[in-house]
């Protein structure tokens, strides 16, 4: 009987400083089966799986592998006792090859053998399935084949217990298809798949049974098919929310900023963005969707003034702005927010406090050589009580909050400017299921008030649900513009890949003329 | 095997924080005088000789004061530089470009030119030879990310031999007899005194107030901070980083070049190749040791001054190398700088808690 | 001409010791600026070594224990307690000349016993040495050159065509990559930044042992610096390292060699070259924009495996 357990975690604690991540959390899973461990952002699903996968330790708790009671110090441990885990942010060396990659930390012989490592990784992809060129650098690999390596390096290892962490957050619809052909695959070769996920519908589609994590502990664990969606988020947020998006249709709806025929090459001269061209107007939000990579750091950055455009024109109400700096825009009087992907890396600086950090854009309008603190101390104030900051103080280094209320305070410096445009990219990225929806909120208010919201996102669910209309962008391309009452998610997804849109004038404003 | 585990502090109460500081210096002065031990000798006699030989006499402190002026201003000068994460380990040439700067103005300017303008002018000399050898290094890390730390060292030494050329050859006074040396300044080029010791802590003074309320009270100041900590949010914020990075090293090596001049118009009296005396070194530790704050800047640096002058003391006093101020001077700085780790890092013994818990069920 | 090349290689094997030695630490992902200080640490305790025994082999290991032990100690503070690499490094260098000098104070002027200089002495290899042109260059030198070419050959093999190397590469490239696969990052660290203090102790002991062997504080005077430069400039790769030792070599004696030929130029200008041109690799190494020139991808960071 005890064979059929793969994994048994019982009363599992892990503590960070004052974050209890995990509190006394149960999960069984078996072998042979795909078992779904869902939660919010922040609900410590990927915490705990790093203590099977050995990168952390647990507090308190027992973990037993097959029956076999094991402590884990390091990642080395974790890979012999058959466990490969698949992170959400891949771990790969970017400059050597597929090959490379699946060799280091193997025992092997002293020195390398390249071809009949390469006839192995063969022999290894034909029995799953999965299509990998071993000689490929990893800097040359797409996100879609850099998970398949990831995938291969732990079935290299040995791996019977496979944990996947979010895989489908960087996937377009047909690629995640593929992957969960893969899953099903392993299922029937006797593997126990442990899926990481805050995706419903997918837990509906590939798991055999789910558990939930909130807030640290284990909820419950039921039998996929005997739930509905419903009763999972009830589990996962603790009440019965009505989770929707509102959106509201206005009728006036100027054009803002419009773009046209830009394109910007990247650091190897290829084109990032290609004659991309669409207005975004007022009243309204504007989504942007794409597989990663597609061009939307380099949008959101060239119409920043971070990005040089080699090629087009940007205008805001009329004016061209293509190759002015953040700092001449600032001058110009021209109000537009960016919410960057990386919070604290770009939008913030994570040692400073929240008042340093209000200063970041107001400064340069302060005459005079002097910094003048005292207008952002009462701006710090104003934001956080106006969007419930969760902090010690005002003082505090920002990075010391959490991801929803770092967000928060992005936010709300872009917004207290009072903002025309709005540009934000991955707004919800790593928040939980309240701290998103109060986001989407947020954002919706700013459209009533008749601020052009440029929203780029990788859910296609949330933005289906909250855009007025989808631009999709593929390889730097922008391959159609939606309206998300026309279209199925399908069919953005081949838009994603690259398949052009038919009728070329989503662009247009019902009534403008054009568009069925 | 995992007896100690490490996990990341979240915050540290502030008391704690001095605790474990001034553990570390402790620590660091038994330590050395362990290695002291090692050498046969008396680590309680070394400490009080140096104590004595820096602040036992009027003429001693005056002594320990002239030395700490010079390090106090490098410091400053590379705490500038260090808070923008640009390592500056340029200062040695710095200093050596603003005593060069000094003595064209000392030595080629008519003599009957006023003493106050004249000093006046070699200051500004020196600010801007000193400057402009930290703009170079700059300019090319700001147009192409050219790595600073071996530029800025590389002109170190271009600095240096290219003083002892002059000193050598083109400089070389005619007067000097076996031993070339470039040509003493004029009586009204040389530093005034005050109070017994030459202006130069005057501007020392100066340069901390400076600092301080540049950093925290300036635009400026505020840019070199952001840029600092976050190079990317200083460009999404439209800051001109290039200007700044420049701008930030030009005033880090001008303040470089005003101690070339202090140094030559109040100590040597001439240019000398080493007129530098490794100030450009020793002020990164204490830069670093100040964590880059003006104020706690001076209080280290005099306390350098006074582990310097007291190594020169007892090499005299005792027959020590002075070479042991030096290694004391390293070794507090290795312990500071490996009780960061316990700021940031929290260290505890792993119970067998797994174990406890089979036994109890 | 010959002997100019010759020359060329004794005065670039200090550099090619050091700057293999550093390539192994930053392969490991370490930036290490204490090359100066290990060089000095090696140089005075290997000459400390050759006084008290009057033999080589003894002189030899007390430089490599020397450099070894300044690296065990950037190792502990940077690796076990992730202190400040830049920081660490110039310490150990500011420690290093210190106590070099402390050291050395009895010993200066002195030179080195006979039988260890003897030991050093040019050692033409049969056969090899007979080989037209490149024979009297290569192979008419002292033991120390011979195995400062095996050294940066083996290095280069190691690194290249080994799974240890491989791993090394990795754990430099992207340190949670590594520990992801299994690879015990703490150890690579440690092992490998002890083996490039002991080959900066290497470079230092030639300095003092056989290149100048009288004893002076400033024996290494910024070849280790130098070789810091050098790492870049060798792509981070040990046979480059070689070609970069050698020209940086011939630079320094350069001046020499034009005043011998009746050139009248300044003794100090020409000291200036080696340092102009080290500034000029550096500008220019940054040009290259390759994937495959680029330093290591996690060099001079802290790895924490636990970090959020």
């Amino acid at each position: 009987m005890q064979q059929k357990i793969a994994i048994e975690m019982k009363g599992i604690t892990k503590t960070f400083g004052a974050l209890k991540a995990n509190d006394n959390v149960n999960l069984t899973v078996e072998k042979g089966e795909v078992h779904a461990l869902l939660g919010e952002n922040g609900a410590g699903k990927s915490t705990l799986m790093n203590m099977l996968s050995g990168i952390y330790t647990p507090d308190s708790g027992t973990i037993a592998i097959s029956g076999e009671p094991v402590a884990f110090t390091s990642p080395k441990d974790s890979i012999r006792k058959g466990i490969g885990m698949i992170h959400q942010h891949f771990k790969l060396v970017d400059v050597m090859t597929a090959k490379e990659n699946i060799i280091i930390g193997q025992p092997a012989e002293f020195f390398l053998q390249g071809k009949a490592l390469s006839q192995k990784v063969k022999a290894l992809s034909d029995q799953y399935g999965l299509d990998i060129d071993p000689d490929k650098k990893v800097y040359d690999m797409s996100v879609g084949e850099k998970q398949t390596l990831e995938i291969i390096k732990v079935l290299f290892r040995g791996a019977e217990i496979l944990i996947l962490d979010e895989p489908t957050a960087v996937l377009t619809p047909q690629e995640i298809r593929k992957l969960f052909r893969v899953i099903r695959n392993m299922k029937e070769q006797g593997c126990a798949v442990v899926i990481i996920t805050h995706k419903l519908n997918e837990v509906m589609e590939i798991s055999d049974r789910v558990t939930v994590l909130r807030k640290g502990q284990s909820v419950e664990t039921v039998v996929t098919k005997d739930v509905g969606v419903s009763s999972l988020i009830e589990m996962m947020v603790g009440k019965k929310v009505e989770l929707s998006i509102q959106k509201k249709t206005f009728e006036e709806r100027k054009p803002l900023l419009e773009l046209d025929e830009v394109t910007v090459k990247n650091s190897e001269g290829k084109d990032a963005l290609s004659n991309v061209s669409f207005t975004l107007r007022g009243h309204e939000i504007l989504g942007v969707a794409g597989v990663a990579n597609s061009g939307q750091k380099e949008l959101c950055e060239c119409i920043a003034g971070l990005a040089r455009a080699d090629k087009g024109r940007i205008y805001f109400e009329g004016g061209n702005i293509v190759d002015k700096t953040p700092r001449d825009i600032i001058k110009l009087g021209i109000r537009m927010g960016f919410i960057p992907e990386d919070r604290l890396g770009m939008g913030l600086v994570g040692s400073m406090d929240i008042v340093h950090n209000m200063i970041l854009k107001d400064y340069q309008n302060q005459p005079g050589i002097a910094l003048r603190r005292g207008p952002c101390v009462a701006q710090a104030r104003k934001i956080v009580k106006e969007l419930d900051i969760q902090t010690p103080s005002i003082y505090t280094p920002v990075k010391r909050l959490s991801g929803g209320n770092i967000q928060k305070v992005l936010l709300g410096r872009e917004i207290d400017s009072a903002p025309k445009v709005l540009i934000t990219a991955y707004a919800v990225r790593g928040l939980d299921i309240g701290a998103s929806y109060k986001i989407y909120d947020l954002l919706n208010e700013q459209k009533a008030k008749g601020v052009g919201v440029l929203f780029v996102g990788e859910d296609l669910d949330v933005l289906m649900d909250l855009c007025d209309r989808i631009l999709v962008l593929c390889h730097g391309e922008v391959t159609g513009i939606v309206d998300p009452s026309k279209v199925t998610k399908e069919d953005i997804g081949l838009l994603m890949t690259g398949q052009r849109q038919e009728s070329g004038d989503g662009d247009k404003f019902p009534g403008e003329g054009g568009e069925a | 095997m995992n007896l100690i585990r490490i996990s990341k502090r979240d915050d540290l109460p502030k008391k704690k924080e001095i605790v474990i500081r001034i553990l570390a210096i402790l620590l660091s002065i038994l330590f050395s005088g362990v290695i002291i031990m090692m050498f046969g000798l008396n680590p309680a006699e070394i400490f009080r000789s140096i104590i004595e030989g820096a602040v036992g006499t009027p003429t001693r402190i005056r002594q320990t004061i002239l030395t700490a002026v010079p390090l106090t201003i490098t410091s400053l000068g590379i705490i500038v530089a260090f808070k923008m994460k640009f390592w500056n380990i340029g200062a040695e040439g710095q200093i050596t470009m603003g005593a060069l700067g000094a003595t064209v103005i000392a030595l080629f300017l008519p003599e009957s030119v006023p003493a106050p303008l004249k000093l006046l002018l070699m200051l500004l000399a020196s600010m801007l030879f000193g400057g402009v050898w930290a703009f170079i290094p700059a300019i090319f890390k700001a147009k192409m990310g050219t790595n600073e730390t071996i530029f800025t060292l590389m002109l170190n030494y271009i600095a240096i031999k290219f003083v002892t050329y002059l000193q050598y050859g083109p400089w070389k006074d005619p007067n000097s007899g076996g031993f070339p040396r470039i040509a003493y300044y004029p009586d009204n080029a040389l530093l005034p005194s005050l109070f017994g010791v030459h202006i130069g802590w005057i501007i020392a003074v100066v340069c901390v107030a400076f600092v301080y309320l540049f950093i925290n009270y300036t635009k400026k100041g505020y840019e070199i901070t952001v840029v600092g900590e976050s190079l990317e949010t200083a460009r999404y914020a439209g800051m001109n980083i290039s200007q700044i990075i420049v701008t930030a090293m030009f005033i880090s090596g001008g303040m470089c070049g005003v101690v070339g001049m202090i140094q030559a118009a109040g100590i040597e009296k001439t240019l000398v190749a080493p007129i530098a005396n490794n100030y450009g070194f020793t002020a990164i530790i204490t830069a670093w040791l100040s964590r880059l704050n003006a104020v706690a800047c001076l209080f280290v640096c005099i306390a350098f001054a006074m582990l310097t002058q007291g190594g020169a003391y007892i090499q005299i006093a005792l027959g020590v190398p002075s070479a042991v101020a030096s290694v004391v001077q390293g070794t507090v700085l290795f312990f500071v700088l490996g009780s960061e780790f316990f700021l940031q890092y929290r260290v505890s013994l792993a119970r067998r808690a797994a174990q406890a818990k089979k036994e109890v069920a | 001409m010959e002997s100019f090349l010759a020359a060329c290689i004794v005065a670039g094997t200090p550099l090619l010791f050091a700057t293999v030695g550093e390539i192994i630490t930053e392969r490991a992902g370490c930036m290490n600026l204490g090359v100066e200080g290990m060089m000095l640490m090696g140089a005075v305790m290997g000459f400390v070594g050759a006084l008290s025994t009057a033999n080589p082999w003894i002189a030899v290991l007390c430089a490599v224990l020397a450099g070894t032990a300044g690296a065990l100690i950037y190792a502990v503070l940077t690796v076990s307690l992730r202190a400040n690499q830049v920081v660490t490094g110039l310490t150990l260098t500011i420690f290093g000349t210190g106590f070099a000098s402390f050291v050395g104070q009895p010993m200066l002027g002195n030179m080195a016993p006979q039988e260890v200089i003897a030991f050093f002495a040019k050692t033409p290899i049969p056969g090899l040495s007979s080989i037209p042109v490149i024979g009297p260059i290569f192979f008419k030198q002292d033991v120390f050159v011979y195995f400062g070419y095996l050294v940066f050959i083996l290095a280069a093999v190691y690194i290249y065509k080994t799974r240890m190397g491989l791993n090394l590469r990795a754990v430099g490239e992207n340190t949670a990559a590594a520990d992801a696969s299994g690879i015990n990052i703490n150890l690579y660290k440690y092992v490998h930044i002890l083996v490039g203090g002991a080959l900066c102790g290497l470079g230092g002991a030639y300095l003092s042992l056989v290149r100048v062997p009288i004893w002076q504080s400033d024996v290494v005077s910024g070849r280790g610096w130098i070789a810091v430069a050098l790492v870049i400039f060798a792509s981070w790769n040990p046979v480059k390292a070689f070609f970069g030792a050698v020209l940086f070599g011939g630079l320094s004696i350069l001046g020499l060699r034009l005043q011998a030929m009746g050139f009248n130029v300044s003794q100090y200008l020409v000291d200036m070259i080696p340092y102009v041109a080290t500034i000029l690799i550096v500008i220019i190494s940054t040009r290259k924009k390759s994937k495959e020139s680029q330093p290591p991808g996690d060099l001079g960071n802290s790895y924490f495996r636990e970090d959020r």
